[in-house]
């Protein structure tokens, strides 16, 4: 029988947490957090979920206590958004190089100054290089879907690695969506119970966190760059799986209707849903534009990428983050950088936009697609465009 | 473990680095650090103990004869023995290259 409710996205992460039976939440409770451990510590005071729930002083102690709670085997999980995330950012790269497998959802939200609690990718793209393996999700299924994949992606002894999922916060986080939810039995065949190799244990004593002078410490760093790029094989496998059992399949990098496409447009999240419908309104109106979405950001997609976007002349860029000074959109400045060597490839135009909150609907996709195709034609004197912004 | 950490490649570490041997900090050969180190005339030492009891490193022995030496393998060159003795029979000395 198939289980399908109407909840709130961060609801229905709870839900698939508990279908996950994890052992361990510590999270802080205080904005920016999301209703995803609200629900949880409801979950587990009920006693439907047999878990610990720590509710800690501050989000860098909560990435702390997941440290000590995965380090014992215990399958793991916390949530975080925004300034949270900000707030963990030290202990992010402890979690990924002591190779402790933690899942966190991460509600995507702006930083501050001005103060702001809406969406983008700000705070993405602050912890890009941490080391964790990193999944956009458009819509609540996907979100269900990849928390379930992130823990046996996690825990696999070939990856051992924490994992993101990333969910645009508000435009996802907080939406009511009809969602499928697997049987218990159903996910309990497909997530084996976690088995973590050397587990802090009295009787056969590790040391963990050790200090890594300068005479190991460039072996210690190639061997995690080498671990999380093989991890791109294990998050294909567990996908293909997924896939096979619950008919719903995921990949690296997803197409929209980019068969013959001149002109594509990339994007990461839940914009992606209306980025599609603003392609299916530039087909129907004779246009040949088509949508590629972003899906695995960490380890990065080089390969799908290039197949991706090989044929088209013109690809359009839109991130939700700001480098400042730098580049402009941060996902467009690595697109760029996988196509450099490429001895054919797309004109780029980098587009930055849906900045704290800030709206991009349908026809804006249009607008983006009809003044980047311009701007590849025609060139422009900026490194990018700021979509959308008031004044001259 | 077979090799120093000096010898091992990516491939040896375990997971996580996690150091799976105890007292591995043993291997760590401190003694680089130094830039002077302690000399002894031991017809001043006098085997009272106290440089083997103020030093920082815990690396001070006492030897065949009772007299206390220092295991250069971790002496940091810290000279506190050198300072505490109260015979005067530990000199620093500048490392040579």
């Amino acid at each position: 029988m198939v289980d399908k409710r109407g909840l709130e996205v961060s609801v229905a992460i709870g839900e698939a947490v508990k279908l996950a039976d994890a052992d361990v939440i510590a999270a802080y409770p205080i904005t920016p957090q999301t209703h995803i451990v609200e629900n949880l510590a409801q979950l587990v005071a009920d006693g439907e979920l047999d878990a610990e729930f720590i509710p800690v002083e501050s989000e860098h102690s909560a990435m702390s206590a997941c440290l000590g709670s995965a380090a014992t085997g215990a399958r793991t999980f916390t949530a975080t958004a925004g300034q949270g995330l900000e707030l963990m950012h030290e202990v992010l790269y402890v979690a990924s190089s002591m190779r402790l497998p933690i899942v966190m959802t991460v509600a995507n939200r702006a930083l501050s100054a001005p103060l702001s609690v809406w969406g983008d990718h700000s705070d993405v793209m602050s912890v890009r290089d941490t080391g964790w393996i990193q999944i956009f999700t458009e819509n609540g299924q996907e979100v269900v879907d990849n928390v379930l994949c992130a823990f046996r992606i996690a825990e696999d002894h070939r990856v051992l690695l924490p994992v993101m999922i990333h969910l645009d916060g508000f435009h996802l986080s907080h939406m009511i969506e009809a969602m499928f939810f697997p049987e218990q039995g159903e996910v309990d065949q497909f997530l084996p119970p976690n088995n973590y190799p050397l587990p802090l244990d009295p009787n056969k004593p590790v040391t963990m966190g050790d200090f890594g002078p300068p005479a190991i410490y460039s072996e210690a760093k190639w061997a995690q760059e080498v671990n999380i790029r093989a991890s791109r094989d294990v998050i294909l496998q567990c996908w293909q799986e997924f896939g096979d059992r619950f008919g719903r399949h995921y990949s690296p990098v997803e197409h929209y209707r980019t068969e013959d496409a001149k002109v594509l447009l990339l994007t990461m999240g839940s914009f992606s849903e209306t980025a599609a419908t603003a392609v299916d309104e530039m087909r129907s109106e004779g246009k040949n534009v088509g949508l590629v979405k972003l899906r695995l950001w960490r380890p990065f997609p080089f390969d799908e990428i290039r197949q991706a976007v090989k044929g088209a002349e013109v690809l359009i860029v839109l991130d939700r983050a700001l480098s400042f000074g730098g580049p402009g959109g941060p996902v467009c400045s690595e697109i760029k950088s996988a196509l450099y060597q490429q001895e054919k490839s797309p004109k780029v135009v980098s587009f930055v936009g849906g900045l704290g909150g800030r709206d991009i609907q349908v026809a804006d996709f249009k607008e983006i697609v009809e003044r980047g195709t311009e701007i590849a034609e025609k060139g422009s004197s900026r490194e990018f465009e700021m979509f959308g912004v008031r004044g001259e | 473990m077979a090799k120093s950490e000096s010898e091992l490649t990516w491939q040896d570490i375990e997971v996580g680095m996690i150091a799976t041997e105890p007292a591995n900090a043993r291997q760590y050969q401190t003694g680089t650090w130094r830039s002077q180190r302690p000399t002894y005339n031991f017809d001043r030492c006098i085997k009272c103990g106290l440089c083997y009891i103020y030093c920082p490193e815990g690396c001070i022995y006492q030897n065949a004869k009772g007299h206390f030496e220092t295991n250069l393998f971790y002496c940091k060159g810290c000279g506190i023995c050198a300072q505490e003795c109260p015979t005067r029979a530990i000199t620093m000395a500048e490392e040579e290259e």
